[in-house]
């Protein structure tokens, strides 16, 4: 099952297809995680019953979102020896202990805490449940440090020796962790999780508006997330053209392929809107472009000289196609999301946050929309970094193992039926519990049991204080 | 001070190995034996009992792989093509699995399908740890510190004993679990499950010990040459201890007895292989010092492992306080 293909590239199509996978849920776990902490904390300090119901509304989904994260994930901590053997001895001393830092610092938080934050509200009481939702939390976003500081050593490697056999040693932990391009990818990351979240949660918010107006969970959840838009978007732009000043300094042939560049252009590059890049007239076709744009974009100067693809050896050059397109969508999902954060202020200044049906309807368009720009981002890095796995010093073609393309064909198969059906099951489950009102019950009523005869949790047994079912979650 | 840092990390790992098998082992169990309980009620029991917990018990299992990557490069970059298939395998069977906790209560009218996905993803993910230490037993063939063989060089009559004897082996745990977790018919049910399951252990383990020997003559060295004997006559003599402790517990209709005598089968079973390997990390190719990352690596990772190590045993300590006790069937469980 090598479908003609070469063992390299059907493994790096297995990598891409399980961590485009993994990668979309914990997206969207680390920023519910931190948003059922604050919506426990609210009820704890306002004990307004609507925070409580919301809470155990999105834990809900949050269980669903994060046991997918989890099995996808291990899969991902396997594949590097699997289907990466070289790579893994050679950068596994550096590498390594990072992902097991993360491990020892974020996964077993997680996990240890995880039971006790869905399932241990009653047994521990209100404060420690806090401090497990708390804890599960901050571990979510441990875990994106550490692992993003591993990536991003791969894109711009520091504090490490070679030695004779070619493998990487460290030298400097404090410099291998704090790479160049880290802070950048990591708050970029994290800011696109939480604005990923944002917009999924402003899109059920809208749902439900749309449908009954004056549902104030649906009103705290669509005000809450609007808030989130409409300030941690213009954040996240700036973060975002600081993360490319970095890129272009350590990267410079990624960016010539995001931009689209195959000429050097010595006296101010222009900033190609679109076009059609072309790999074998070597020319982007087509570009619709703003003169010296680009320069002053990158180099905060008109003039400034840009290099272009074709300074470097065919063989060092990343495919220009995917990193160009990917970054277009990216960049222009993160503007729409500005305006659609700022369309909310003025309804909200207006007062009309909860009655403009046009902004809700936009808000539901939206909601998706973080998913694939965090999609399209991490195509644009990862694919602008190739041929390398190391960038600069380790190609991808170095770093495979030695299995069989028949092989490495049979289990991409195999994963491709598999994700589809689990991972798409799970989506749809999702999709139905978002599709679910989130009803606020009067405070006498939670005491009371059981739960699903106020007709709040349809199906099968779902809630915390149902003393019918067997579990909640 | 003087550490022998590969010989720390070789006893980390080994720790988060066997950490790993008897706490997910008893929860895949529980997956192995969904046949044997068909009552709906009963799974719902079952799988509310790993609920809190499984996703701690399968991060051991990540610890053991990132830290082998870690502390071992060479081994991790050998072993992991070497086991290809099994290990893709387990993969796939655990994502099934584990979804299986949540998605059961999610869909209205394919919850069979999940406990079906539920069993199904136990066993075989069980199966295939087996199969991995099989061949891992029969030793791998390994040139320039790179693996040689063949994609299927794992599967071999050995290999499906071993393979055999690890589900049988969870599934006693898992039904020993259940026998400390439940009252009633349920608990009475897994005792019955129980016993069979214990003797067909016994007999693997045996059968796997006599066989091991003739494998590899390292393995028949260390068993059989003095002074190693002593330990080769101990492990077995505790092994029977634990046989009988599990007997009796079983027949007295005692609780947790049953459920500790299975664990130190596991354990014993993990200290008698690591008689057969030491110094070996893959018998006969790699030894634990050759294959160890630089001191550099090791040091960064200890210093981090040493506290962190302890907290995580106290938190998931915590947590399985938190969930102690009988579940009780009316109040469910939260
Ligand atoms: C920026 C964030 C991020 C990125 C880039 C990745 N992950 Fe991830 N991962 C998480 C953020 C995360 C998380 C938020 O911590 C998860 C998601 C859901 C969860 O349970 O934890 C997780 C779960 C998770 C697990 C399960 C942990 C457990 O047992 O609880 C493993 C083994 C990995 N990941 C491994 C990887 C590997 C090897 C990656 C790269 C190739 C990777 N992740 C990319
Ligand atoms: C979760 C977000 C991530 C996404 C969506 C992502 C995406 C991708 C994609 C699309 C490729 C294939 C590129 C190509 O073949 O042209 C790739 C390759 C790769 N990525 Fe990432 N990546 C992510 C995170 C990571 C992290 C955190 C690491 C390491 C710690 C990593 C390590 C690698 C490696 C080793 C390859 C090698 C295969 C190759 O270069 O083709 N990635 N990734
Ligand atoms: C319009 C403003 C934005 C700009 C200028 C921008 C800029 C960038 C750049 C230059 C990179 C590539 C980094 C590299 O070279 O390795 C990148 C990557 C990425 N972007 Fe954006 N971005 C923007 C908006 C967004 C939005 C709205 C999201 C998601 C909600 C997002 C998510 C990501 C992710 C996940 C990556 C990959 C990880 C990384 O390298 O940081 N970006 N972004």
């Amino acid at each position: 099952m090598d479908f003609g293909l070469s063992a390299e590239l059907l493994a790096r199509f297995q990598f891409a297809f399980t961590i485009s996978f993994h990668f979309i849920f914990p997206a969207f776990s680390i920023g519910t995680a931190s948003y059922i902490a604050v919506l426990n904390a609210l009820w704890l300090w306002t004990r307004d019953e609507t925070y409580l119901r919301l809470f155990e509304y999105w834990k809900t989904i949050f269980a669903v979102t994060f046991g997918m994260g989890v099995v996808s994930g291990i899969v991902m901590s396997y594949q590097f020896g699997t289907n990466w053997s070289v790579f893994s001895d050679r950068a596994g001393a550096v590498i390594g202990p990072l992902m097991a830092y993360e491990v020892l610092t974020a996964f077993f938080l997680e996990a240890g805490f995880l039971g006790v934050a869905l399932f241990g509200r009653r047994r521990v009481g209100d404060g420690l449940h806090m401090v497990a939702v708390a804890a599960v939390a901050i571990g979510t976003l441990i875990s994106a440090t550490w692992i993003t500081s591993a990536n991003s050593w791969m894109h711009t490697p520091a504090g490490f020796s070679i030695d004779a056999d070619g493998r990487f040693i460290p030298e400097d932990w404090w410099q291998i962790i704090f790479n160049p391009s880290f802070p950048y990818r990591m708050t970029h990351t994290i800011l696109a999780a939480f604005l990923t979240t944002a917009f999924a949660v402003g899109a059920v918010g809208a749902w439900h508006l749309l449908k009954d107006r004056s549902s104030r969970p649906a009103r705290i959840m669509f005000s809450m997330a609007m808030w989130m838009a409409a300030l941690v978007t213009p954040v996240q732009i700036f973060v975002g053209d600081m993360h490319g000043l970095n890129t272009l300094e350590y990267q410079p042939a990624k960016i010539a392929a995001m931009e689209g560049h195959w000429e050097t252009h010595k006296d101010g590059a222009p900033l190609i809107l679109f076009g059609i890049p072309n790999e074998r007239s070597e020319s982007t076709d087509y570009a619709i472009e703003i003169p010296k744009l680009g320069s002053f974009i990158l180099k905060h100067d008109w003039n400034a000289e840009i290099k272009g693809l074709k300074e470097w050896p065919v063989g060092d050059r990343p495919p220009m196609l995917i990193p160009f397109y990917a970054f277009r969508i990216m960049v222009g999902i993160g503007f729409a999301m500005l305006g659609l954060g700022l369309w909310s202020l003025w309804a909200r200044w207006r007062g009309r946050l909860y009655d403009s049906p046009m902004l809700h309807r936009a808000a539901l368009v939206m909601g998706p929309s973080g998913f694939v720009a965090v999609l399209a981002g991490w195509f644009t890095t990862e694919v602008g970094r190739q041929p390398f796995t190391v960038y600069g010093l380790m190609r991808t073609s170095e770093s495979i193992s030695p299995v069989p393309a028949a092989a490495v064909g049979a289990s991409l198969t195999a994963f491709v039926i598999v994700y589809f059906i689990v991972f798409g099951a799970g989506v749809y489950y999702l999709f139905r519990l978002m599709a679910q009102a989130p009803v606020t019950t009067d405070s006498h009523e939670l005491d009371r049991a059981p739960m699903r005869a106020a007709g709040i949790t349809p199906g099968p047994a779902q809630s915390d204080h149902d003393p019918s079912s067997g579990k909640e979650g | 001070m003087e550490f022998d840092l590969p010989m720390i990390w070789a006893g980390i790992i080994a720790f988060a190995v066997i950490a790993y098998v008897v706490m997910d082992g008893f929860d895949l169990g529980i997956g192995i034996l969904f046949p044997f309980f068909p009552e709906r009620h009963d799974r719902d029991l079952m799988t509310n009992s790993i609920a809190p917990v499984w996703d701690g018990n399968e991060t051991w299992l990540v610890m053991g792989g990132g830290g082998l990557m870690a502390a071992f490069p060479v081994v991790y970059a050998t072993v992991l093509p070497a086991l290809y298939f099994p290990i893709v395998l387990m993969l796939l069977a655990l994502i099934f699995r584990g979804v299986a906790f949540e998605f059961r209560w999610r869909s209205r009218n394919r919850s069979a399908w999940w406990d079906a996905g539920f069993w199904i993803g136990s066993t075989i993910a069980a199966a295939m740890q087996g199969f991995a230490l099989g061949a891992l037993v029969q030793g791998l063939e390994i040139r320039d510190g790179s693996f040689a063989g063949g994609t299927f060089d794992w599967l071999s009559p050995f290999s499906l004993l071993t393979a055999a004897a690890v589900v049988t082996g969870y599934a006693l745990l898992g039904a020993t679990w259940i026998v400390l977790k439940t009252n009633g018919d349920i608990q009475d049910r897994a005792r019955r499950v129980a016993l069979p399951a214990g003797v067909a252990l016994f007999a693997l383990i045996g059968l796997v010990s006599l066989w091991s020997p003739f494998i590899n003559p390292l393995y028949f060295e260390r068993w059989f040459s003095w002074p190693s004997m002593i330990f080769s006559g101990l492990v077995p003599a505790l092994l029977a201890g634990c046989g009988w402790a599990l007997w009796q517990g079983l027949r007295k209709g005692r609780h947790l007895q049953p459920f500790l005598a299975a664990l130190g089968v596991f354990m014993l079973c993990f200290a008698g292989l690591g008689i057969s390997f030491f110094p070996y990390i893959v018998p006969g190719s790699l030894t634990i010092r050759e294959s160890a990352a630089p001191d550099a690596s090791l040091a960064f990772m200890l210093a981090g492992a040493a506290v962190m190590i302890p907290v995580i045993l106290a938190y998931t300590s915590y947590s399985y306080w938190v969930f102690r006790g009988k579940m009780d069937p009316e109040e469910g469980y939260h």
